[in-house]
């Protein structure tokens, strides 16, 4: 009786928010736009230092949100491998060794790291960019680790901590340099903006591919049997 | 109406339904996934209300990306919490755990994950 009550409030309430949300963007979408954003973008697209409006807007016009985003990425992957145990960042027995996959991964383990930098490169005029290229890097990653290569650098230590904060402080460094330069924060000098959108994706795809593999391998499958520091052994 | 003011509809029924989930829903791995889903909805809206006005809008575009890429990480975040969360306490919603049976609730939870 109570559960049904529940779902009958649950329902209605959602309903209602539908309701309410169709109409907000119904009177939204009936309304002329105030302003004309991509207009304003493709005029000053020439002043960004890449062709592809996507990542112009993402490195250049609002690099504060991808900074924003990287440091969000970094606390992500810190707590998920304070939450791991640590031995069981690269426990050998999760390996698998399976010979098809061992050989499947010596061809696509080169061509996906080529693919990660392709896209890097790409994300200049045309679709691509540091998180598509990251989460390319971070599967080929994933792949390598079913296939049983050791990575010894996902051990919790110094290099997987150095790995997971670089792109967040090389950008913030980046940042900082304009600020100390006497141009606003994150303003980038105009001559430099094309090496310095290069260098911060290229960290930036390095971070984010470290940020996602560290997430994958702080799950992994326990026996439900190990003893935990819980209340129960 | 055009398709883009489609999207943006698609996006709202997406938020409810999500939302509808998100409450209903015990299990921890499915909340987790309604909550996507309201994610996805707001997704759908910015980009598909900036098109209808504009033509494809590099902004809210970069925005969105920015924000998938967030979520993928939360999301990860949530699972390796989820699981550590049910290492700890064989259970897999958030409801009081029953007393007495804790043993058997772990077990069961054991041979389901398997």
């Amino acid at each position: 009786m109570m559960s049904g009550f529940k779902n009958l409030l649950t329902t209605v309430f959602c309903l209602m928010l539908a309701v309410v949300l169709g109409f907000a963007v119904w009177s939204i979408g009936a309304e002329p736009s105030p302003v004309n954003l991509p207009g304003h973008l493709s005029e000053n697209l020439e002043k960004s230092g890449v062709e592809h409006p996507v990542t112009a807007v993402l490195l250049n016009f609002r690099s504060y949100d991808t900074l924003l985003e990287i440091g969000v990425l970094v606390i992500a992957g810190i707590a998920g491998i304070s939450m791991a145990r640590t031995s069981s960042l690269e426990d050998p027995e999760l390996r698998t060794s399976d010979s098809l996959l061992y050989a499947l991964q010596r061809w696509f383990v080169p061509l996906m790291l080529l693919l990660a930098g392709y896209l890097l490169w790409a994300g200049a005029d045309r679709p691509g960019g540091a998180f598509q290229a990251g989460a390319v890097m971070a599967s080929t990653g994933v792949l390598m680790r079913m296939g049983g290569i050791p990575m010894d650098f996902l051990r919790p230590g110094t290099m997987l901590r150095l790995g997971l904060t670089l792109g967040f402080s090389v950008f913030l460094l980046v940042a900082l340099a304009s600020v100390w330069g006497g141009e606003a924060f994150l303003a980038y000098p105009p001559a430099l903006a094309k090496s310095l959108i290069v260098v911060i994706e290229g960290v930036l795809t390095f971070s984010i591919a470290m940020v996602l593999l560290a997430l994958f391998v702080s799950a992994p499958i326990n026996r439900g049997v190990e003893p935990e520091e819980g209340e129960r052994g | 109406m055009t398709p883009s003011l489609l999207y943006a509809f698609a996006g709202v029924g997406l938020c409810t339904i999500g939302l509808y989930g998100f409450v209903r829903l015990a299990h921890l791995l499915r909340k987790l996934l309604a909550f996507n889903l309201i994610g996805s909805g707001v997704f759908l809206v910015m980009v598909g209300l900036a098109q209808h006005h504009n033509g494809p809008d590099p902004v809210p575009q970069a925005l969105v990306l920015t924000g998938i890429v967030v979520a993928i990480a939360a999301t990860a975040l949530a699972v390796v919490l989820i699981r550590r969360y049910f290492h700890l306490s064989g259970q897999t919603t958030l409801a009081e755990p029953a007393r007495g049976n804790d043993e058997g609730a772990s077990q069961s939870g054991e041979d389901r994950q398997r």
